[in-house]
């Protein structure tokens, strides 16, 4: 539908616009250097991104609780388990290092389950985030990440507990390639619709997010028909076979372990590279994505890319649905069926990770991380309360999304800073 | 003359025959299923309704195939309804059914539904009619919802919660203002910012303030308006009837009544509104005989803001009293569709709006006909909205146009 954007969005990574002399940038050098950095996948709009949404969240942290934002972040930050990677602890006082002292990798360490607890979350959230680019790229904003990824996680649980006696990698393979296609179908739908009819992709993934939702809380709920009948007072599907459990690489399969689930993200990250730069229709979509008319008129079919990109993008989401289910959750509980975020948080992985497999990847980690430092279980609740946290990492996605979006706002910081440094540069050239 | 000529020689007949007609007549088929199978006409037997829903389908797919895929496509989808719903209440007994289609209650509920609807469509239209997608509209009305308990509650007056919670939508869409015309970020970006912005900061506030205990009981609520005189309307059957479907309305809802024809006057009949119109469909053709774009556009999306906020602090202080996370739950997203599907026009939006809150209205009284308490399928009724939502959006389109300039950011020369 024409009604709600005129020209699909231009969220390609690519935008042509910012590289064009605005009346504001007198300097259009800036402008032009910016949108190369850009153009060449620069890092310098997300992290100043990040760090602004950091900013304001420390504020409103401060503002509404009075205490010290970096304390908070602190806690956040510990409860994360990133801190395993680096075999130094540093002791800062103030701004110079007090003490250095050397931890190693222990693989046992509560820092090490934390990372653990973190990669397992960061997995989905690389399928969701490629899941919003993939649409991206065609110019399709799928926000329909959630519903997706509820229609895959309620397919894999009922593929898990079928078919019992398969021999476990086959199990596997059989539940994962059924998610995946349901949340191919799921996310087909609004790309049919778009490209049959014309109706408007943000509604539709909406309102499919919404019928998955209560068609999932009838299945998995009380007296559903997945509901597990040994667990009358639970709203709660039964557990999966063994034989459909992923493998687990690191910690104890019974502590939930990472399992290889996050090896699986990894790779889609190499398909999602492969499909869209190495295919034809990876041409295609990319094509429609930067100008629907033109290709068009060189001959590509629209609402067939439409479909694909949409079907492609519900088969990561689907996929990560799976994942879950088959990696650490096992079954299938009504709260996590009402409570899914994954899909919306995606949204802020791939526009933070400007759509690129690398990007996406570090912002993945970034957003993981946060979930996971502002869970109930790792953020000492003397520090911080994990509800509150848990709703600033809603805002910190939200003022993400918000800001980059807007380039503009990048370029007029740049010129400010530009500004700044122009007078101190005059006065020392002058003797 | 000679323009006369042409539907004189089209005969009756074909004129009759014509696949558009019988289209119609497909849709009106199917809306006589329903009819038949409803109270008070309840027919207890299926074949009737179901013939009737047959006929409406076979006249949707000869449509369909001549040519009128909307109208053919129409027909089938309310024949299909009309025979599904007809099987549905047929497995009810008739004294739940009775219950649950009590018509007074369900007119009602439906004003109810539809009021943060109406609310939102229209903000959203001032925004869209100006050139501005406004996907924020649930961000706006979940601020309002929240604000509105929490100004109800800080104030000790529904008056002050109103008012604190329209501030709270306006300054929320004042950010999108200046993201989408200052900075010209993507609208639909922008906006989906917007909503999960309104989420965290309310829900955030929420837990800070009110924690597990939730809004206090005790939340001033906006007072309903009893027309006990309606009652008194010499059938008494009819006087009952008006009484118990538009004499306990909440004050809210017949502001939104109130709403439609002062925004019509406003976007059609005042300079204001040529202005607004202007801008969004020819921003540069308004630049060049003098109207200020930009502060056009901020005025628009800002009363939006404003107006959607009006929705949420009827859902939060006027329906159910209570503020929860997330309870805007899509509304947003459904008031958009029902702009679209209005052709962004007041009275359009609030027939959709009417047809969404109609389908909340029935999601909500018909789980009663299950003869159980704890069969599960009536949740399956939840999704009637949005898939309704669905077909609307996707049968509507291209038939609706919308501003030329929608969606465009202005650069100003």
């Amino acid at each position: 539908m024409s009604g709600l954007s005129g020209e699909p969005p231009d969220m390609t990574g690519q935008t042509p616009e910012v590289s064009e002399p605005t009346p504001e940038s007198k300097v259009p050098s800036v402008a032009a250097r910016l949108a190369l950095w850009q153009r060449s996948g620069g890092v310098i709009t997300p992290i100043l991104t990040a760090l602004i949404a950091f900013l304001i969240g420390g504020l409103v942290v401060f503002a509404t609780t009075g205490k010290n934002p970096l304390n908070t972040y602190k806690a956040i930050f510990k409860g994360t388990g990133l801190s395993w990677l680096s075999p130094v602890s540093i002791h800062w006082h103030l701004f110079y290092p007090a003490g250095i002292h050397w931890t190693g990798w222990d693989t046992t360490s509560p820092t090490a389950l934390n990372l653990q607890q973190t990669l397992i979350v960061v997995t989905p959230l690389i399928l969701t985030g490629l899941a919003v680019a993939f649409a991206f790229r065609c110019g399709l904003f799928n926000i329909g990440g959630n519903g997706q990824y509820t229609v895959g996680a309620l397919v894999a649980v009922q593929f898990g507990v079928w078919f019992a006696g398969l021999p476990g990698p086959l199990h596997v393979i059989v539940a994962m390639v059924a998610a995946t296609l349901a949340g191919a179908v799921w996310g087909g739908i609004a790309g049919f619709l778009k490209a049959a009819t014309g109706a408007h992709e943000v509604i539709t993934t909406i309102m499919l997010n919404w019928i998955a939702l209560w068609v999932g809380s009838y299945l998995v709920g009380f007296n559903g028909p997945l509901q597990d009948p040994r667990a009358i007072s639970a709203p709660v599907t039964r557990p999966i076979a063994d034989s459909a459990h992923l493998h687990v690489f690191w910690g104890n399969p019974l502590l939930q372990g990472l399992h290889v689930g996050f090896f699986i993200a990894i790779a889609m990250l190499f398909v999602y590279w492969i499909l869209l730069n190495r295919t034809t229709l990876g041409y295609e979509v990319r094509a429609v994505g930067f100008n629907a008319e033109a290709a068009r008129y060189g001959g590509i079919s629209v609402g067939r890319n439409f479909f694909l990109a949409m079907a492609i993008s519900g088969a990561f989401a689907g996929l990560a649905g799976s994942i879950d289910i088959l990696g650490w959750e096992f079954n299938l509980d009504l709260t996590v069926v009402q409570t899914v975020q994954v899909g919306f948080i995606g949204i802020a992985v791939a526009l933070l990770g400007r759509n690129s497999a690398i990007g996406i990847f570090f912002s993945a980690l970034l957003f993981g991380a946060l979930l996971t430092g502002t869970s109930t279980r790792n953020l000492d609740p003397s520090v911080f309360q994990p509800e509150l946290a848990g709703n600033l990492t809603r805002i910190i996605q939200g003022l993400v999304v918000l800001f980059v979006g807007a380039d503009l706002l990048i370029i007029y910081l740049w010129q400010a800073r530009k500004k700044l440094r122009l007078p101190q540069r005059k006065a020392a050239e002058q003797p | 003359m000679s323009v006369r000529v042409q539907p004189l020689q089209r005969g009756a007949w074909t004129r009759a025959s014509a696949p558009s007609t019988i289209g119609m007549i497909g849709i009106g088929l199917g809306l006589v299923t329903l009819f038949l199978a409803l109270p008070p006409v309840k027919v207890r037997t299926a074949p009737l309704p179901v013939a009737i829903g047959i006929l409406a389908v076979a006249a949707g797919i000869w449509a369909f195939t001549r040519g009128e895929h909307r109208l053919g496509g129409g027909a089938v989808v309310s024949g299909v309804a009309g025979i599904g719903i007809a099987l549905i209440v047929l497995q009810a007994n008739a004294a739940r059914l009775e219950g649950v289609f009590v018509w007074s209650a369900l007119i009602a509920a439906t004003l109810r539904y539809a009021t943060p609807l109406t609310f939102a469509a229209i903000g959203g239209m001032f925004s869209e009619r100006s050139g501005v997608v406004n996907i924020g509209l649930e961000g706006m009305m979940l601020m309002g919802a929240y604000f509105g308990a929490y100004g109800a509650d800080v104030t000790g007056s529904w008056v002050g919660g109103l008012f604190i919670g329209l501030v709270s939508g306006a300054l929320l869409a004042l950010v999108h203002a200046i993201f989408t015309i200052t900075l010209r970020a993507d609208q639909i970006v922008t906006g989906t910012a917007i909503n999960f912005l309104a989420l965290g900061v309310t829900g955030y506030l929420y837990n800070q303030h009110y924690g597990n205990n939730g809004t206090p009981e005790n939340l001033p609520a906006v007072p309903d308006v009893n027309l006990k005189f309606l009652s008194h309307i010499p059938p008494q059957g009819l006087g009952n009837f008006l009484y118990n479907s538009i004499g306990q309305l909440n004050l809210m809802v017949w502001l939104s009544l109130l709403l439609l024809p002062v925004s019509y006057v406003a976007l059609f009949k005042t300079p204001i509104g040529l202005r607004i119109r202007s801008v969004g469909e020819h921003p540069k053709a308004a630049d060049t005989v003098g109207i200020p774009v930009y502060r056009t556009r901020y005025a628009a999306v800002t009363l939006s803001g404003a107006l959607a906020a009006l929705g949420g602090v009827f859902l939060s202080i006027g329906f159910v009293n209570s503020f929860t996370e997330n309870m805007t739950a899509g509304r947003g997203f459904i008031a958009l569709a029902a702009l679209i599907f209005g052709g962004w026009r007041p009275f359009g939006a609030f027939a959709a709006a009417l047809l969404f809150g109609f389908s909340s209205a029935l999601a909500a009284r018909l789980p009663d006909l299950s003869a159980s308490d704890t069969a599960a399928w009536p949740l399956l009724f939840q999704t009637l909205p949005y898939v309704l939502t669905l077909i609307a959006v996707a049968g509507v389109i291209g038939r609706s146009i919308p501003p030329a300039a929608i969606g465009r950011p202005y650069v100003k020369q």
